[in-house]
């Protein structure tokens, strides 16, 4: 019994540390930007570190540093932070349900590290969610986003710039690594993202919402069309 | 520049309360089938809204260099799997291209 809960704590130590290296390689360098940028813009080194290991939300921290050097209040900034970062209400909301019912004290830790980038491995993977898995993961991501931002802040631009610059496109290329395997489980999924993707780039290009609200916007959109046509299909499955 | 722990403070607020609430509002009730053909869409949805467009100002200059290390991810991705690979071979590629541009 015992061996069979160690071998479990194994696998999940295991599968986090392998799941969460990417994260890191991809968390880093942008942690890195924000900290030179950060003292750029003359931001103390302990507003910079506050910054990422308090609010620990890579864009809107990029677009407060935007909206601190225009001049805008703090009041501007803070609304601003909360539209960018709403749509981790739909995540979090679809993690409620994966994980179940969790005790508070574990819950107040986990939702704090849910980012795009953690709530998409956690959504995707296969098997129970333990506690393990998700606090090694997330404590990857969070690791290497505090970090890089002391590094960027202290040693500033230290890589090459066009390194810095490639080791960005990870964050993408883990999204994308992500959804691969549940593309080639079912035409649903890549169906879901493409037409996501396809409506996400057409709101940004006209450009009339506010930052971060298009990702909002094709989320509802695209699971609500989804939800309409996965019902039709039942229903029409239930009459046959 | 002046204080900014009132700023830091509000915004780790709204940052945190939008991934805290939802762990209340949702366990305890049962969820309909219909809300659960919605969440089911709600990763996929999100994925592709979350790198296009934005992987294609990750090398503002070189647009194809991202294009091509993403393009090597989705190519590993469909012979292989894999998270790890995938990631540092478009990093890699990335970079050559940039290297090779300028």
């Amino acid at each position: 019994m015992l061996k069979g809960f160690e071998l479990q704590m194994n696998q999940d130590v295991y599968g986090a540390i392998k799941a969460g290296l990417p994260i890191f390689i991809g968390y880093f360098p942008a942690a890195l930007a924000f900290g030179i940028l950060s003292k750029t813009c003359m931001v103390s080194l302990l507003d910079c570190f506050l910054f990422s290991a308090l609010v620990f939300a890579g864009a809107s921290q990029f677009i407060a540093l935007n909206l601190l050097v225009t001049g805008m209040g703090f009041g501007g900034i803070v609304l601003t932070t909360l539209l960018v970062n709403f749509r981790h209400f739909l995540m979090s909301g679809y993690l409620a349900t994966k994980i179940g019912k969790t005790p508070v004290k574990y819950i107040v830790p986990i939702a704090f590290g849910i980012t795009d980038e953690v709530f998409s491995i956690l959504s995707f993977k296969t098997g129970k969610l333990t506690k393990t898995f998700i606090f090694i993961l997330e404590l990857s991501a969070y690791s290497a986003w505090v970090s890089g931002t002391l590094t960027g802040y202290i040693l500033g631009g230290f890589l090459p710039d066009d390194l810095t610059k490639s080791m960005g496109v990870a964050l993408y290329a883990l999204l994308v690594a992500i959804l691969m395997p549940e593309i080639k489980k079912s035409s649903k999924a890549l169906v879901l993202a493409v037409s996501s993707a396809l409506l996400n780039t057409i709101l940004v290009n006209c450009d009339f919402l506010p930052a971060g609200w298009s990702i909002i916007v094709c989320i509802l959109t695209i699971a609500f069309a989804g939800m309409v046509i996965t019902n039709k299909k039942t229903t029409g499955k239930e009459r046959l | 520049m002046s204080n900014l722990i009132p700023l830091i403070l509000g915004m780790a607020a709204v940052t945190y309360l939008p991934r805290l609430l939802p762990f209340f509002i949702v366990t305890d009730k049962k969820i309909p089938k219909s809300l659960e053909a919605f969440l089911d869409c709600i990763p996929a949805a999100s994925l592709g809204a979350l790198v296009v467009p934005g992987m294609f100002s990750v090398t503002p200059d070189v647009p194809l260099a991202a294009v091509l290390g993403i393009g090597f991810t989705i190519v590993y991705g469909l012979i292989r799997g894999g998270i790890l690979l995938p990631v540092l071979g478009s990093v890699a590629v990335t970079y050559f291209v940039l290297l090779h541009f300028h």
